[in-house]
């Protein structure tokens, strides 16, 4: 779709997204009032908010992969598929390579060297996206619905379609760990990953040039922009996110399987949308995506306290929030570009 | 069935060339031909029978997708409209014994409301489509699952009827085994006809090539986009909420949750054929043979030996590649010296 028809308004300057961030955390802060009055006693307690921490971080990661291909203007469907690729294939070499009785240090390298593996899948089937996007020229949307067919299957085939399970047990122990006995494994991973993806986008070139690419890739590639290399790297970083969100969902039910969270397709370009990221490209950042994940978080925790509600709430929710935040976007775009016409 | 013509195209057999018709009409031959020569059984009458039973859903889902497509959107969210007024219907009317008539009828109307909202959404407030059928997608789910909780449930009497009612029986006297050609297929080649000549005898057709090929050339020609949007929007979802009915007759029984994934197969086998996700092309003919040939695929793949662990790798194979080669040849003409280069990945 052309950008006349899906983005009527282009506003110029760098203060609607720090205004989006503001309104976010406006928003983050409603929510988290609103949960804390609805359910003062489940809410406010230490063991909820560490819950909490060890479920957002795998589809947080998502969510940071999928903004990343929407701020160059295409789209990631495949990441699921991507982590659950990678995670299956790393826990068919651990399970091969460290059997039951192993010495620890040999289930050490094995568990490291699987990690390592797993990531560079995650890599590699981003870069497939990021080829087929760029050098054959097929639009995303369906180049990463292809690939999420793909992937998907070849993580059924490598599994025969089963779960795999009875990985070694330091690699869930340490997984599910906290560090301090406060702060959960999983959270600083996805600390660490939003730090190092917002670092990329805001402070280097590569970033800069990213958000060139996404707001207009003609004029990128006419001011000399390795284009294709662009677009290449923005997917393979996307699969990389979803390899280490496959390890955490791996580390989380002590194994592996083709078609886990398969739901978190839809979430993710949710949470990315709700962020600011603008699927038109060119607009967005990580501040943003990282705050949406929370809201939607704490939304679905405290959905999850009224034991009445079917999780299927939940849906409705999403979708009418998803819907919800596009018609606000918008209107705020109006308003904003009337009040600069005046 | 041309889309509008390429005008600096003058050779003809070039320019069928371009098209993707002919590559996936070899494709499907080729498939054919293989499973033949594997099993013998493919060019059977209760094998045709039984490929025409399980094309007749997706195929009509197909016609929706494509206009869809055409017009410059994707809608993902048909099999959820299907659901639910397939559910609805069945729950909801599941002692009326009158004409099926009346079955598919209010479908239809449920699958044009839910459809309508697509559109209002998609016409208002120009909103990419994709976002909007996700986000209605998990609305109507919710709803299908969460406010009315939705299981299996038997289908009404003239439903089950019509699921029962055959044109013809084809026997396989090799195999014992038999299989009924269903009533439903001639709604579909009804459909087909009917939207054959929105298309191509209607301004209204013409209106959606326009608008898919270029919204702003389109609205100064004079056509109203907010209008042809709704009309699109409307007709799938209706389409989607009949399609519903229908595939609960032919199961005999409403399951809610199994036509999810269906929008996948259907975007896929209308991009086969040829209709362009960037909007502008799409044939009936072309997104037919593409639902075809997904079917035969998806039917057949086991018969020449291929285990069915792999059947999604060779979905997703035929999915890229179908899509790779008009995507490549679009991108090289596109590069040419003095051609824009268009942005890629944009959908």
């Amino acid at each position: 779709m052309p950008e006349t028809l899906s983005e009527p308004v282009r506003r110029p300057g760098f203060f609607g997204r720090d205004k989006n961030f503001t309104r976010l955390l406006a928003i983050f802060v409603l929510v988290f009032i609103g949960c804390a009055i609805l359910k003062p006693d489940l809410f406010l307690k230490a063991s909820n908010f560490q819950s909490m921490a060890k479920q957002f971080p795998e589809f947080g990661l998502l969510s940071i992969g999928v903004a990343l291909t929407m701020l160059t203007g295409g789209i990631d469907l495949s990441v699921v598929n991507i982590g659950n690729l990678a995670a299956v294939l790393a826990a068919r070499v651990m399970i091969s390579f460290a059997p039951k009785g192993s010495s620890p240090e040999q289930t050490l390298t094995v568990v490291v060297a699987a990690m390592v593996l797993a990531l560079f899948v995650g890599a590699l089937c981003g870069a497939v996206n990021g080829l087929l996007v760029s050098k054959i020229g097929i639009p995303a949307i369906l180049a990463t619905l292809g690939t999420q067919q793909l992937f998907m299957g070849l993580a059924i085939v490598v599994t025969s379609g089963r779960p795999i399970s009875g990985l070694p047990m330091i690699y869930a122990r340490y997984g599910n760990r906290n560090i301090f006995g406060a702060v959960p494994v999983v959270l600083a991973v996805f600390a660490v990953s939003a730090l190092i993806v917002g670092v990329l986008l805001s402070r280097t070139r590569f970033g800069a040039k990213l958000y060139m690419l996404g707001s207009n890739a003609t004029a990128a590639r006419f001011a000399g922009i390795n284009v294709d290399r662009l677009y290449v790297l923005a997917y393979m970083l996307s699969g990389l996110l979803a390899a280490v969100a496959g390890l955490i969902m791996m580390a989380r039910s002590n194994s592996a399987k083709a078609d886990y969270g398969i739901s978190y397709t839809m979430q993710s370009i949710l949470i990315a949308v709700l962020g600011g990221v603008s699927p038109n490209g060119g607009r967005g950042n990580v501040q943003g995506v990282v705050a949406a994940v929370l809201i939607l978080q704490l939304l679905s925790s405290v959905l999850n306290m009224f034991e009445n509600i079917s999780n299927f709430y939940r849906d409705i929710l999403w979708g009418i929030v998803m819907i919800g935040v596009l018609i606000i976007n918008y209107l705020i775009n109006v308003r904003d570009l009337r009040r600069q016409s005046q | 069935m041309p889309g509008p013509g390429n005008l600096e195209e003058p050779m003809r057999f070039k320019r069928h060339l371009r098209r993707s018709e002919p590559y996936i009409f070899a494709a499907l031959l080729l498939l054919c031909l293989a499973v033949e020569l594997r099993s013998g059984q493919f060019f059977t009458g209760n094998n045709i029978v039984d490929l025409a039973r399980s094309l007749t859903v997706p195929a009509i889902f197909c016609i929706g997708e494509m206009l869809v497509l055409i017009s410059g959107g994707v809608d993902v969210s048909f099999p959820a409209i299907a659901s639910l007024s397939m559910y609805v219907v069945s729950r909801y009317l599941d002692d009326y014994q009158g004409t099926v008539a009346l079955n598919l009828f209010v479908g239809a109307v449920l699958g044009l409301v839910m459809g309508g909202l697509n559109g209002f959404l998609v016409a208002r407030f120009r909103f990419p489509a994709m976002l909007v059928t996700l986000g209605t997608t998990s609305v109507f789910s919710g709803i299908l699952f969460g406010a009315l909780g939705a299981r299996e449930y038997p289908v009404p009497p003239p439903m089950y009827d019509l699921g029962k009612a055959k044109l013809f029986s084809a026997h396989n006297p090799v195999s014992g085994l038999s299989s009924d050609m269903p009533v439903s297929i001639l709604l579909l080649a009804l459909l087909l006809a009917a939207t054959w000549f929105l298309l191509n005898r209607t301004l209204t057709g013409r209106g959606i090539y326009a608008i898919g090929g270029d919204p702003v050339a389109a609205e100064r020609a004079g056509f109203n986009l907010f209008r042809i949007q709704m009309f699109i929007y409307c007709f799938s979802g209706a389409l989607a909420g009949l399609t519903g009915v229908i595939r609960g007759s032919m199961m005999l029984n409403c399951h809610p949750t199994n036509l999810n994934g269906m929008e996948m197969t259907c975007i896929a086998a209308c991009v086969l054929g040829g209709a362009s996700i960037t909007g502008g092309k799409g044939t009936l003919f072309g997104v037919m043979l593409g639902i075809t040939l997904m079917t035969v695929m998806a039917n057949s793949l086991i018969l020449i030996g291929v285990p069915t662990y792999w059947q999604r790798v060779f979905t997703g194979a035929i999915i890229l590649v179908g899509t790779g080669v008009s995507a490549y040849q679009a991108l090289r003409g596109r590069r040419k010296p003095g051609a824009v280069a268009r942005r890629a990945g944009h959908a």
